[in-house]
């Protein structure tokens, strides 16, 4: 493999998802190895020995942890094609403000959604759909969270949209029905090549997240 | 770079430091507009609606929150005084224990009884790996200070106040020999030794902080 770059990950994590979609934005070749996270491999526990957990790149046999900085990597070393952050520095740290902001509240709002009942859920879901509508703001009339081109903070949060249909069915309220300008917006991202390659079928997610509740005793 | 910076934080805040010290080591002029957290301002809702906290930057009026984000952009505006590294994978490295370090470590002190035997693991855990990670080099940057320093730069000031007022040990120089050397020399630099909050103050902020969090637990249903 001429870029010698391996991805551990699992398949339905939006995680390992963002990186996907990088190195398909490089048009960069790599190994893609399936983790079992009841059963993680030496090499996982070898490569994260911090957190194990993925996703990990591996570049040269050097690992990388954590999405966002895996992400921002990708774009470092392959500066030349497909650029997700801007150049200006402001712009740069909106976008890395905006990408954290996605990762302190969308995924565990998300999971209380589908783990939680009653009161507890009504919550999640009120505070997820506030943090939605933030993220809409955000984004304005601009076709992309950086503009004109698809970019950091799209690749951090598009992920996420494969999972709407389960917090949907399990939460029974509609995303679209709050937030219909952020779904035409994943639609969008959608239409580009390296985002529907790499997100997980919704359906599939769904069935993944039943298996889950019923795993833990959820009902 | 002509225009103005300004930095809403507060002396209590290690967050508002790291971020005055990366000024200060780049030499940029700034106004310090304190705050206090317990008793916030309309400024910091202006500046920072979404989080409601400090420190947040304000560079020719356009306000940015987020220390390590502001740590980011501070190392690219101004370019003396590099505090990333250029190679592509250092940087990773060195945004990977910044990130790390503000998660883990932070935990231990707010817990209490088995809680808190529980948070102690994670927390010395964390400060091993710090303390193979400075193993051999002066500063987590090499021979000068750079982001890791920075970001890593509570632990000799800060960690000693929550050891006191948590009622826990952490930074053992016994069992981080490297890291303990690490946190002396730090102290010692310019800008840092002239930057550095007083100690009875912190003690009182992070005492009285944490009466208000155990009260908040006990008094949960």
């Amino acid at each position: 493999m001429a870029d010698d770059i391996i991805l551990l990950d699992f398949w339905p994590s939006m995680f390992g998802m963002r990186v996907k979609i990088a190195l398909a934005e490089k048009d960069l070749k790599y190994e893609y190895r399936e983790e079992d996270l009841r059963n993680k491999s030496p090499l996982l526990l070898e490569m994260n020995p911090v957190h194990k957990k993925i996703p990990v790149l591996i570049h040269h046999g050097k690992p990388i942890c954590e999405s966002q900085i895996i992400v921002e990597y990708i774009d470092e070393v392959w500066k030349d094609k497909s650029p997700l952050l801007p150049s200006d520095p402001y712009e740069r740290a909106q976008a890395r403000f905006w990408a954290d902001y996605v990762d302190k509240k969308i995924f565990e709002l998300g999971r209380k959604i589908w783990t939680t009942k009653g009161e507890d859920q009504e919550a999640a879901k009120k505070e997820l759909i506030g943090c939605l509508k933030i993220l809409e703001g955000e984004l304005g009339e601009k076709p992309f969270f950086s503009g004109e081109n698809f970019g950091f903070v799209d690749v951090s949060l598009v992920t996420f949209s494969c999972w709407f249909y389960a917090y949907e069915r399990f939460g029974n309220f509609s995303i679209e029905a709050e937030c219909p300008k952020l779904i035409a917006w994943t639609k969008r991202c959608m239409q580009k090549e390296s985002v529907s390659s790499s997100l997980a079928d919704p359906f599939k997610i769904c069935g993944f997240v039943v298996l889950l509740r019923k795993k833990f005793g959820i009902e | 770079m002509g225009e103005e910076v300004k930095l809403i934080g507060s002396i209590q805040s290690l967050f508002s430091f790291r971020v005055e010290w990366a000024l200060k080591l780049k030499g940029v002029e700034y106004e310090f507009i304190k705050e206090d957290v317990r008793n916030k301002s309309p400024l910091i809702f202006k500046y920072n609606p979404i989080h409601k906290k400090i420190p947040v930057l304000v560079h020719g009026g356009k306000p940015l929150p987020e220390s390590l984000v502001i740590l980011e952009y501070i190392d690219e505006t101004w370019k003396d005084c590099p505090l990333l590294p250029e190679d592509p994978y250092e940087r990773a490295m060195a945004r990977f224990w910044a990130k790390y370090a503000d998660e883990k470590v932070w935990q231990a002190y707010v817990a209490e009884g088995e809680e808190k035997e529980k948070a102690m693991g994670p927390a010395l855990e964390s400060l091993a790996f710090l303390e193979k990670e400075i193993k051999g080099k002066k500063f987590f940057g090499g021979e000068k200070i750079g982001f890791l320093d920075l970001a890593v730069g509570w632990v000799p000031h800060w960690l000693n106040v929550l050891e006191e007022v948590g009622s826990m040990k952490l930074l053992d120089a016994e069992k981080f020999p490297s890291l303990h050397e690490w946190a002396e020399n730090f102290i010692q630099i310019s800008p840092i030794k002239e930057c550095i909050p007083p100690r009875d103050e912190l003690v009182s902020y992070f005492h009285a902080g944490l009466i208000y969090l155990r009260s908040l637990s006990a008094n949960k249903p």
